[in-house]
């Protein structure tokens, strides 16, 4: 008995006392925040009847021709904005992917810089970014394609480059034998080997592309977001409610179709 | 096509002296090469797994630099690594078969050998068969011919077999008429059958197109069969160089240890 009493290991010898301080910050961090920021209970019980007439005023939605067409319009230039803001973004990827590439770029070491800059980019969320172009280049599309573009970069640049990095080093390798320029090894030898993952993050990129085209308008970037925000401002629930429904029905297809287009690709 | 100045036979295409390799800061992989291969021979270099074949081949071409001593490329001289001009001459005037084939496997066949013609002045539509020049593409076509496989010239190389891949490899390293031909372990993925074909079309193919050729291999009987003259390494230093008639079970068990003339 004593023997084994011995073997036994403590219960928490997986927890050195560092971690064992570590998660009981964390613990009173989250309890002191709950504190600040979560909903309390009396809060929420003035909250959830509101909410029951919010959701009575927005019913039924505002089918109104001259509505639905205005609806369309601006629901037409966020799928402008989404699809020439991928697409710009993805080609402009290529390039800088390839200047990021560990081991892939012509620029060795410094192909850290290019990563970083990429990085920059993705961790500045979107709606942020379209603030500054708003700022930039004034109210409107524009400001809402630019915003796309640099978010496409920051999410292409970073899968472009790591599938580059991923490809087959030894096809690349017997082209440099060959005496192939670092173009004609990316063009012959790495590209088609990342091609298929390449593609797909394109296509993850397009339905990003749609799903934040649609919340640029809020802060005055062009699309479908604008005309929501005019809704609630003015309190025309039965209008949001309309731009809701559409821009669930739009994200819905556009994942549906890009999907199917991803099964397509092995 | 580019005419190149031929090297006759019997005179020198390959020379190295005192030639070291280390890789990083580790102890020498191959110490004190000498050797000197003269265009029109047939040369078997062999060696047990990790004697470092694979390594003097790719230091040959200049793919690796060297740490040591001198290397010498149709007449040319290089201490470390070669000037970006005498490699562009030397890959032009080399074809290299890799250990394992190297092929792009999401590329076609053709692709491929067109592949092959990279590095050739003005080559960048090279990089693949459909925006290629059409004389390369013939031309590619005309190598594909000569290893069996024009027929399969669209495919894509990953669909082939082992043995086919092999010789698609083989097909891009001729497609520029080289003078040279270095292959490491051309037969080794192969079953002994499909390897002792594959070492007959190299020495067809050498012979008709006067083409010196260098290869490696573990596997002695292919090196005593297929060429006149068989170099040894062992643990980086060259153990015997001589006729492969004269070859003995001693110089065997010397270079493979127990284990000689197995498989
Ligand atoms: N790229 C490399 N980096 C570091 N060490 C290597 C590299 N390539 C080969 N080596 C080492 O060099 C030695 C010789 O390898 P190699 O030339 O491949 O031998 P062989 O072709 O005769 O089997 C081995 O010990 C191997 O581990
Ligand atoms: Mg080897």
């Amino acid at each position: 008995m004593a023997e084994r009493r011995r073997i036994a290991p403590a219960r928490l010898s997986g927890l050195s006392p560092v971690g064992f301080v570590l998660w009981l910050t964390l613990g009173a961090l989250v309890v002191v925040s709950m504190n600040d920021v979560a909903p309390s209970l009396e809060r929420l019980a003035g909250g959830l009847p509101r909410i029951g007439s919010l959701l009575d005023r927005m019913v039924p939605p505002n089918l109104e021709p001259a509505f639905l067409e205005r609806v369309a319009k601006r629901i037409l230039e966020t799928f402008q904005i989404a699809l020439v803001g991928a697409v710009l973004g993805i080609v402009l990827s290529l390039p800088i992917a390839w200047l990021a590439a560990r081991g892939v770029s012509p620029l060795g070491p410094f192909a850290y810089l290019i990563k970083a800059m990429v990085s920059l980019f993705r961790t500045i969320p979107d709606l942020i970014w379209a603030l500054l172009f708003v700022v930039a280049v004034g109210l409107g599309a524009v400001a809402g394609t630019l915003t796309i573009v640099v978010d496409t970069i920051g999410f292409c640049g970073r899968f472009f480059a790591e599938a580059m990095e991923d490809a087959d080093k030894e096809p690349s390798e017997a082209l440099s034998a060959i005496g192939a320029t670092n173009l004609s090894v990316l063009m012959g030898a790495i590209l088609p080997d990342a091609a298929p993952s390449m593609i797909n993050a394109s296509l993850f990129a397009l339905e990003k592309a749609v799903r934040s085209s649609v919340v640029l308008g809020l802060v005055g970037a062009g699309g479908i977001g604008q005309e929501l925000k005019v809704s609630f401002d003015l309190f025309q629930y039965q209008n949001a409610s309309t731009i809701i429904l559409v821009v669930f029905v739009i994200v819905l297809m556009m994942e549906y179709l890009t999907d199917r287009l991803r099964a397509r690709i092995q | 096509m580019i005419t190149k100045p031929m090297i006759a036979d019997g005179q020198p295409i390959i020379e190295t002296l005192a030639l070291e390799k280390a890789y990083h800061r580790t102890k020498p992989v191959l110490r004190a090469i000498d050797l000197s291969i003269r265009a029109g021979e047939r040369v078997a270099l062999i060696g047990a797994n990790g004697s470092g074949k694979s390594t003097l081949l790719k230091c040959l071409i200049g793919l690796y630099p060297i740490t040591g001593g001198t290397v010498r490329t149709f007449g040319q001289e290089f201490v470390r690594a070669p000037s970006p001009r005498q490699r562009a001459d030397m890959r032009r005037r080399t074809g290299f078969v890799f250990q394992n084939h190297c092929l792009v496997r999401r590329r076609s066949v053709l692709s491929n050998v067109v592949h092959g013609l990279l590095g050739e002045p003005g080559s960048w539509r090279a990089f693949a068969q459909s925006i290629a020049p059409q004389d390369w593409r013939e031309r590619a076509i005309e190598a594909l011919a000569e290893v069996n496989l024009a027929d399969k010239a669209l495919e894509r190389a990953d669909a082939l077999s082992g043995g086919q891949q092999q010789r698609v490899a083989i097909a891009r390293a001729l497609v520029r008429r080289p003078a040279l031909l270095i292959a490491d372990e051309p037969a080794a993925s192969l079953d002994p059958v499909a390897g002792r074909e594959m070492m007959e079309l190299f020495i067809r193919l050498c012979a008709e197109h006067r083409i010196t050729l260098l290869y490696t291999s573990h596997n002695m009987r292919h090196a005593a069969a297929f060429s006149e003259r068989v170099i040894a390494l062992s643990d980086g230093r060259i153990a015997f160089d001589s006729s492969s008639r004269d070859l003995t079970d001693q110089d065997l068990t010397m270079v493979f240890g127990a284990e000689a003339g197995d498989g």
